[in-house]
């Protein structure tokens, strides 16, 4: 099927499924941009649980390089850090596969992209975390250690539950940055929404049709998550005092 | 300092200067040598500050009413605040910078814009640059001023009514300051995140650090030494705002300990 001239569609044809349509096109980046933002912040989480308790509760050698660690990301634009991971990480992996005498391999775009931003968001995880954690009543904690129970155990029924009602505002805010974030690997070419967004207009030149649908549709990533975290944040805090009165 | 140099802290220490050590012998930094690159990068880095400082002044100048709207104001200024918040921190800055660049920018050649003296400054990046940042400076501290006006104690206002000051004035000199010295140390986290977003305005042909690096790259095929050398740049630039920031809320009297 010919698609008539790009001057001659509408703004609606021009977002719409099929051929002569940028829609799936954008739906596509969406879509990357979804898993992106979840497999980073999945992996930013462990990063993050790792580096709080790390910070914590390690001891002096591991508090300082968590230290180094969230100071140096938080420090570094996002784009210098994406960079500068984008071409080490998988010169590391292949140097490590060439060291084991394998073959080197070419690393998924998908994949080093979730590892980068997971870099960036477990730092800041890690202090959204600590933060939560200090806000545990220190008692409790005692508490626990008095009846014997394990580290591990303490972490598990003490602190994770009393911590998640403090952690879910900053845990939120990081979600939402982690959703945005994906838009800097259009930067270094990975096809999300952004980068999606950006190669409907320039061809169509149909910049006031492509970019606020783009922006609608990260607005409604974002205000569905606002909601989201607010259910959980309430399901987190329920048996608490309301302090408001 | 007392206490820092704990034994383990030294060897750390010494590990970190003997990568920076591998880093400067064995990396190629001739091309630091050469005066082209040392000119550009000064005046990426002068850039880097002055769209920091500019966008920030700008961006608080349009979040104080922002601010204000959202907290007190009539319903018909709140909404469209309100509106304008979510709208700018529900979307990525690199799309808003995209869509002022590429997007206002298509609309005006063959207008009447072309031929108003408007043109040669319209025709260059950097004021779509700078009208995107200090957008979303707005819309980030509009949000953040908001809590601040809602925390002055309401008491302090109605002495100054009691007082008989007029309203501005009163703003002037008890609410806004009060309000100010409140977020004095968010602003400054939001300072070092306003210099980390400047990198996204070399995708608009803005020389700035990140893209003064990206040239030098490009030019000498190095790949890492100009990265590493960047990350040093923002990290000295962000301790600059430590710093400022520091010493700016020292210099405000206060009694909370």
């Amino acid at each position: 099927m010919a698609c008539p001239p790009v001057s001659q569609l509408s703004s609606f044809e021009l977002l719409g499924l099929g051929e002569c349509g940028w829609g799936d096109t954008l739906l596509l980046g969406l879509g990357n941009s979804i898993l992106i933002a979840l497999g980073a912040y999945a992996l930013g989480f462990g990063i993050g649980v790792a580096g709080a308790f790390g910070k914590l509760y390690g001891g002096p050698v591991t508090k300082d390089l968590a230290a180094v660690y969230t100071t140096l990301v938080r420090a570094v634009p996002e784009l210098v850090l994406i960079l500068i991971l984008y071409y080490a990480v998988p010169g590391l992996v292949n140097e490590v596969l060439v060291a084991m005498g394998r073959e080197t391999i070419v690393l998924p775009q998908f994949l080093t992209g979730v590892v980068v931003l997971a870099f960036v968001q477990g730092a800041y995880q890690t202090e959204v975390l600590r933060g939560a954690i200090l806000a545990v009543p220190h008692g409790q904690i005692e508490a626990a250690r008095a009846m014997g129970m394990s580290p591990f155990l303490v972490a598990r029924r003490i602190i994770f539950p009393l911590m998640t009602a403090n952690a879910v505002p900053g845990l939120g805010n990081l979600w939402l940055n982690a959703t945005k974030d994906t838009a800097l690997l259009a930067v270094i070419g990975f096809a999300e929404l952004t980068k999606a967004t950006y190669q409907a207009s320039a061809t169509t030149k149909a910049f006031f049709t492509f970019y606020p649908a783009a922006m609608a549709l990260y607005l409604v990533i974002s205000l569905v998550s606002i909601y989201g975290f607010g259910r959980i944040e309430k399901w987190a805090r329920r048996g608490q005092r309301d302090v408001r009165g | 300092m007392e206490g820092f140099w704990k034994p383990h802290r030294v060897v750390m220490a010494a590990v970190g200067l003997g990568l920076v050590a591998l880093a400067v012998i064995y990396g190629r930094w001739d091309w630091l040598a050469n005066p082209k690159y040392q000119l550009l990068l000064v005046k990426g880095i002068w850039l880097s500050i002055w769209l920091t400082v500019v966008t920030m002044a700008v961006g608080m100048v349009l979040a104080i009413p922002i601010g204000l709207a959202q907290a007190v104001g009539p319903w018909y200024l709140a909404a469209p605040a309100r509106v304008f918040c979510t709208v700018i921190r529900g979307t990525p800055l690199l799309m808003q910078i995209w869509l002022l660049y590429y997007g206002l920018g298509s609309l005006f050649p063959g207008t009447w814009v072309q031929k108003s003296e408007l043109w040669p400054i319209l025709r260059q990046a950097w004021p779509y640059a700078v009208v995107a940042l200090s957008l979303s400076v707005a819309g980030y501290e509009g949000e953040v001023m908001r809590g601040a006006f809602k925390s002055v104690p309401h008491g302090q206002l109605e002495a100054g009514k009691a007082m008989g000051i007029p309203r501005f004035t009163l703003f002037r000199r008890i609410w806004l300051p009060q309000a100010l010295q409140r977020v004095l140390p968010t602003i400054g986290g939001e300072t070092v995140l306003q210099l980390k977003s400047t990198p996204l305005l070399s995708t608009i042909t803005i020389m700035e650090t990140y893209a003064v690096a990206g040239r030098i790259r490009q030019d000498t095929f190095i790949i890492y030494e100009p990265l590493l050398l960047l990350a040093l740049i923002y990290m000295c630039l962000t301790g600059l705002i430590v710093l400022l920031f520091r010493w700016f809320e020292a210099q405000t009297p206060s009694r909370t300990a």
